[in-house]
Order: C-alpha cells, then sequence, then structure tokens
C-alpha cells in the first residue's frame, strides 16, 4: 500500500484523539501499520511454517543425526557420499525419465483430448466429468487398483486379458525395464482430467474472429492448428508444463503404493528422489542424508522452474 | 506490627494447606505413562494388563497412549529424546541399540531382574537385550516363524505335511496348477524375500546348508560362503524347479489366504489374519528341517523398556509395571488374546501350549530360533530383495549377486558400528 503525501493535511481531523504515539501519526502512516499489520499473518505463517524448516534442513543437510541422539556436524560428508553414491545417480535418472517421458507424454494427450472435446457438443458435459474424475480420485487408491491390474495371471485384469487370446504374459511391474512406464502410466492418467480443463479455458479463451478469417482466407486445419490455436496457448502451455513438471519431479504416491513391498524397486529402476529422501528419513533414519538429498531436488526443482519462467518471459 | 504480620501468614498459611491437600492425599499416587503401537488385540491385552495391575496397586495408574505402527517409530524417537514421552515405552527389539547409545532407556535393576533368572527363565533370544552385563528390556511375547499349509490342497493332492526341505520342494511341486498356457494359477510354496523370506534365508536356510551368517555378535556378514551358496541354490531352485513363483499374487500372505497357495511360511502374528478367513481350512507345522536334519528359526519381539525420564515415585512404578508385564501371568493374558508366544521358557513349554496344533510348531520353534541383530532391518532386508532380483531379472549368477549382497551388507553394518 503506497503512502499518499497528500492525504497528510487534507485528513487530518482536527478533533481526532492526540493521545499516544499513534495519534500523532498520519492517515497514510497508519494505513500502513495496518497493512503491515495484516501482511505480518502470512508472513509469519511462511516464515514459521516454510522458510524455518527449509533453513533448519539446509543446516541438517551439513549434520549427522538419528533422531534420537545429538546432531553433530559432519562438512560436506552428505553431499560426498551422496554424489558418490550409484542409486542416487540411478534414483536421478528415474526422476528425469519421469519428468521427460510424463510432461510432454501428458501434455500431448490431453490437448489431443481437450481440442476435440472443444468440438463435441454431444453430451459434452458428461464426457468432459468423466476425464476429470481420476484427478478427483486419491492417488493411493488409484496406485493400488493399477497395482492389482499389472499382477499375474490369475488376479492381474491385463495379464489375464492376454492369457485368454492366447499372449504371453507381460511382466509389468516385476521387471527392471518396464515398471517405470507401467507406474508412470496411471500418474499421468491422474493428471490428465486437471490438463485438459485448463486446455479447454484456453482454446475457449482464443477469439473465434481469428478462425472465421482464417475460414475466409481458405486456410487448411493443420494451419490453423499451428499458425493460430497452438501460438495463442502458448501461456497455458507454459503452465501446464511447470505445473506437471513439478508434479512428475516431485512423483511419490504412485511409486510408493505401487512397490510398497519393495520401494522403488525392482532393483531401484522406479525409485524417484522423493521416495530415496523418505527411505533415508523414515526407515533408515538417517535425517542428515535425506536433507542433503531434499537440498537437491530443491535446487533441481528451482532451475527447472527458473528455465521455464524465462521462457513465460519471452512471450 | 505484630498483628499485620499474623494475618497475611494465617492467610498463606490457609491456602498453602489447601494447595497442598490435593498432593497430600494422593502422596502415594503415581501416575505413569506407556506406549505402544496401535494394533487392536494389543491395546486389548495391554487394556487387561494394565486392570489387573491397577488392581494389585492401587497407588499406580497406568496410563496407555498408542499410536499407528506408521509413525510410531518416528513419534518415539522425537518424544523421548525430548523428555515428553512416556516412562515404560514398547520398541522393536532391533530398535534398542540406538536408544541404549543415546542413554534413552535405563537398565533393568539387576536385583530384580537378574542376568541368571533372565538366563534361565526366558527363551535364550532374548540375549540381545543385554548389553555389558545388564539387561535393557524385556518381551512379553516373541514370534517365531513355521509352516503354513493350506490343507484342502494337501487332501486334493495326496500330499504328506513335508518336514525337510526336500520334501517341502517335491510337496510344492506336486501341489502347483497351472493353466494351459503353463501360466502358475496355484502356486506351491508362496516365496517372496520382502516378506519373511529374509529371515528364512538368513537365521535358517544358511544355517541349515552349515554355515553362520554372522559373526562377532551380527557385526560381520559370513554368508558369502559355500553354505551361503549352497542356501542360495536351494532358495533359486524353488523358483527354477517350479515349487513357486515369486511375486505369485502380489503378497505371499494374501496368495495363501485366498486359498491359491498349498505353502507360506509366516510368523504367528499371522495366525489372527488366517482365523477370521472363511473357507481356508490350514494347519502349522515346524519349518523343514535342512540336508542334516538341522533345525532353525528366526523370532522377534517387540520389547518393553523404562525410559530415561522415568525418576523416584515414576521409576519405582515402572519397575513394577515392568515386572508384571513380564510376569507368567501377563504373558497367558498375551498369548490369548494377541496369540503371541510366551517369552518365558516355563510358560511357553507347557504340555497344553507345546502340543497345541496352531501354537505347538511355533512355540517348538523357540527353542532352536536365532534373532537377528539388525543395524537397519530394511535396509538389509533390501541387500537380500535385490541379491534374489539381480538373480531373476538381470541373469547375474547367484555366486556373484551374493559376494555383491555381503558386501552391501556389511558396508550397512560398517557405517552403523563405526559410530
Amino acid at each position: 500500500m503506497a503512502v499518499d503525501p497528500s492525504a497528510h493535511d487534507t485528513t487530518k481531523a482536527p478533533n481526532a484523539p492526540r493521545w499516544g504515539l499513534y495519534g500523532r501519526l498520519s492517515v497514510g502512516q497508519k494505513r500502513t501499520i495496518w497493512a503491515w499489520t495484516f501482511l505480518a499473518v502470512p508472513i509469519l505463517f511462511y516464515v514459521i511454517i516454510r522458510f524455518y524448516p527449509t533453513g533448519n534442513a539446509m543446516v541438517l543437510s551439513f549434520q549427522d543425526w538419528n533422531l534420537l541422539g545429538a546432531r553433530t556436524w559432519t562438512g560436506l560428508d552428505n553431499y560426498t557420499r551422496l554424489f558418490s553414491d550409484p542409486v542416487f545417480w540411478q534414483v536421478f535418472r528415474n526422476t528425469f525419465a519421469y519428468l521427460l517421458l510424463g510432461t510432454p507424454i501428458s501434455l500431448v494427450i490431453s490437448f489431443v483430448i481437450a481440442y476435440h472435446l472443444d468440438q463435441v457438443r454431444f453430451m459434452h458435459g458428461t464426457i468432459r466429468a468423466l476425464y476429470f474424475v481420476p484427478f478427483m480420485t486419491s492417488a493411493v487408491a488409484m496406485a493400488w487398483v493399477w497395482r492389482w491390474f499389472y499382477q499375474d495371471v490369475p488376479i492381474g485384469l491385463f495379464n489375464n486379458l492376454l492369457a485368454t487370446v492366447g499372449i504371453p504374459q507381460v511382466r509389468f511391474l516385476n521387471s527392471t525395464t518396464n515398471a517405470l512406464p507401467s507406474i508412470l502410466a496411471p500418474a499421468i492418467w491422474a493428471g490428465l482430467g486437471f490438463q485438459i480443463i485448463i486446455f479447454m479455458a484456453g482454446l475457449r479463451a482464443i477469439p473465434r474472429t481469428f478462425y472465421e478469417a482464417a475460414k475466409i482466407d481458405g486456410v487448411s486445419t493443420w494451419t490453423v492448428l499451428w499458425e493460430i490455436t497452438l501460438p495463442l496457448l502458448r501461456p497455458t502451455i507454459v503452465f501446464i508444463v511447470v505445473l506437471s513438471s513439478i508434479g512428475f519431479l516431485r512423483i511419490f504416491d504412485h511409486v510408493f503404493n505401487m512397490t510398497s513391498a519393495n520401494p522403488g524397486g525392482p532393483l531401484n529402476s522406479t525409485k524417484p528422489l522423493v521416495l530415496m529422501i523418505y527411505q533415508s528419513a523414515f526407515s533408515s533414519f538417517d535425517m542428515g542424508y535425506a536433507a542433503a538429498q531434499t537440498v537437491v531436488l530443491f535446487v533441481v526443482l528451482l532451475i527447472v522452474s527458473l528455465i521455464q519462467l524465462r521462457l513465460l518471459k519471452d512471450r | 506490627m505484630h498483628r499485620s504480620f499474623r494475618t497475611p501468614l494465617a492467610a498463606l498459611a490457609t491456602s498453602a494447606a489447601a494447595l497442598s491437600l490435593a498432593p497430600m492425599a494422593q502422596a502415594q499416587e503415581v501416575t505413569i505413562q506407556y506406549w505402544q503401537y496401535f494394533f487392536e488385540a494389543r491395546v486389548t491385552a495391554m487394556e487387561q494388563l494394565i486392570e489387573n495391575f491397577e488392581a494389585a496397586n492401587p497407588n499406580i495408574n497406568v496410563e496407555m497412549t498408542h499410536f499407528p505402527l506408521a509413525d510410531y517409530r518416528t513419534r518415539t524417537a522425537i518424544a523421548v529424546p525430548a523428555g515428553e514421552g512416556p516412562d515404560v515405552v514398547q520398541l522393536f527389539y532391533g530398535w534398542l541399540n540406538d536408544y541404549i547409545d543415546e542413554g534413552l532407556i535405563q537398565p533393568l535393576p539387576a536385583d530384580r531382574f537378574s542376568a541368571d533368572m533372565i538366563q534361565s527363565e526366558f527363551f535364550p533370544m532374548v540375549n540381545a537385550m543385554e548389553r555389558d552385563g545388564a539387561y535393557y528390556a524385556l518381551p512379553t511375547a516373541v514370534r517365531s516363524l513355521a509352516l503354513f499349509y493350506n490343507e484342502r490342497i494337501l487332501e486334493d493332492a495326496g500330499i504328506e505335511v513335508p518336514t525337510t526341505l526336500d520334501e517341502l520342494v517335491a510337496a510344492s511341486i506336486a501341489a502347483t496348477e497351472r493353466d494351459g498356457a503353463g501360466n502358475v494359477t496355484r502356486v506351491g510354496l508362496t516365496t517372496g524375500m520382502t516378506a519373511q523370506d529374509h529371515h528364512w534365508f538368513r537365521e535358517v536356510l544358511i544355517r541349515q546348508f552349515g554355515g553362520e551368517p554372522y559373526l562377532d555378535n551380527y557385526e560381520t556378514v559370513n554368508y558369502d560362503t559355500d553354505a551361503g551358496r549352497a542356501a542360495l541354490d536351494f532358495y533359486v531352485g524353488l523358483q527354477t524347479q517350479g515349487a513357486t513363483q515369486s511375486g505369485f499374487m502380489d503378497e505371499p500372505q494374501a496368495a495363501f489366504r485366498s486359498g491359491r497357495a498349498a505353502f507360506h511360511i509366516d510368523g504367528s502374528f499371522r495366525i489372527g489374519a488366517l482365523e477370521g478367513e472363511r473357507g481356508l481350512r490350514w494347519g502349522v507345522a515346524e519349518l523343514p528341517s535342512g540336508p542334516d536334519g538341522a533345525q532353525s528359526n528366526y523370532a522377534s519381539y517387540w520389547v518393553n523398556a523404562i525410559t530415561s525420564s522415568a525418576e523416584g515415585p515414576e521409576y519405582e512404578a515402572s519397575v513394577l509395571f515392568m515386572e508384571y508385564l513380564t510376569s507368567p501371568e501377563a504373558m497367558e493374558i498375551w498369548l490369548e488374546v494377541v496369540g503371541e508366544l510366551p517369552a518365558r521358557v516355563a510358560v511357553g513349554m507347557t504340555d497344553e501350549i507345546a502340543n497345541d496344533e496352531v501354537f505347538g510348531p511355533f512355540v517348538r520353534g523357540l527353542e532352536y530360533a536365532h534373532t537377528t541383530i539388525f543395524a537397519d532391518e530394511s535396509a538389509q532386508r533390501q541387500v537380500l530383495v535385490d541379491m534374489i532380483e539381480r538373480i531373476q531379472l538381470q541373469g547375474m549368477p547367484p555366486a556373484e549377486s551374493l559376494s555383491v549382497a555381503a558386501a552391501a551388507e556389511q558396508a550397512i553394518l560398517d557405517s552403523y558400528f563405526a559410530d
């Protein structure tokens, strides 16, 4: 709230009580005080709930702590151990595999669906709602249902279908190569509904006149898509990319629940960074090591977000 | 002067009397806090124990607090060092090292819990609770492994309950059913290192093939040996011979509960879950013996311990409560309500229990059971899970995978015991 110097004299009421320091302040100054008083609430909240723990985690990443005893300083030990840990690099690759597969695939699928759904009039609302349902479903419940879909004969839906048509079973989760895509699939599916809604809002925001002009000029559908729709959807696309990238970099629920007996397995092939942090902290009680991983995740998220914000600026 | 001095003094005296009245009346009354994790039968049993204990000790109140198992470890680990925790706490035996190292639990007083008494009256695996001649904690009940079998499948296939590993393999192969395409629809033996098999492998198979899984009080891995390789070959052979299919129906216990597995190795804590299963007729046998008839078992337990925050009257009350929790009476109640086995030989090895159809095989197993002292149980389990997956998913030769596993587990132990 800006302080308006002209307010100083004009609004000074002659009969205003003049007690104390507060009474001697101008209206503008009082406004500023009130503004800061109200702002203090969210600021305090963020400082106590967000910044203090964040700072504490950064300090902790240079310490050794098992939650029971005292914290001891270990310098860069946690980081050197982390960067020389082959599991960490595997996990790092997995995290980016989730990001680099998940973001573009979900973007393309949700755009294709939204683009066509936008042109459908028949049962439009119902279809849109159907796409949105997975987004509202608990990730844990969904992960378990998919986990069972993926099982072998006799309980797995997919393998039972394959077996009835005489195709050999596919090892979905119990495979170092198939497991990650198998876990990614429901995660993508779960996020589609939200992305479709955002895309449709973006599509609706494009003025009809552009399409009418294109029609008069007799431009092909592809050209309309490439020259009008996609460029004008750019802010929507950037928004979805930023949001879904952060989501895939922080993927946890799906992986943890679909591999809960062997978290991030088999052989760490599905383990994302967040799951490694969770295990270091709450199953090995190696808090300092977990904090070091958290700092690395923080830096990665920061870099990815900065790159994407840069792209947003170029608009 | 005299008067003005007396009035406030009198007032002070009355209010002081009023203030001290409450504590005076309860001078001998002590309230102690007890924590355990939430599992319905355990809570019911503990309520019963507390009621009996309070009846016998009218001046002591025991307040029980329980949390879900999922955050029990974290919450006790935060509360106990902060001094906010309980006076008597239930801990998994594997966490005890950390609590002793940090001075968070007190040794049990030697005059009431003498080492001689414990060694002669309790099952031998409670030795893991001893440090420098003092016992830090004691269990009420213990759990061991046994072989569950599906009676209906055994009758259908005309199989006897196996008593040796060779018989187990043959019986499992005979009990397996497949569909036209060769997919397993009913498994012989359930397996999964993620379940109880890592205990079976460590403490049972390796020993049965002539090995000693660890040396130096579980600080040195000792299974990268001929015995370890023989045990691993046997375990991997279960799958290659068709006696099992790892990952069948996702979880071993699920396959057994749904009647799609003939044999299942699991702990005594599974009894309660199986008892209510409709249409499932099951029995229990001791774990099959090894090639030269050797028997072994793995036992684990939750212990009760007195924390460092118990002092003075609370400490005295806690000691009394510990005595009751480790008494034969408490063990009988625990067996009846929770289904876990008594930790005292005299209570567990009565004819009635040792010959019980369900409890018998578990209790008999306790006599030759071993307890692994874990540094980080989930990490050490993961080592064995990965060992099998390298063989089954990546085709690594078993001997090589075993060496990798032994090195990985040794690294975990080294970093833990180094501090």
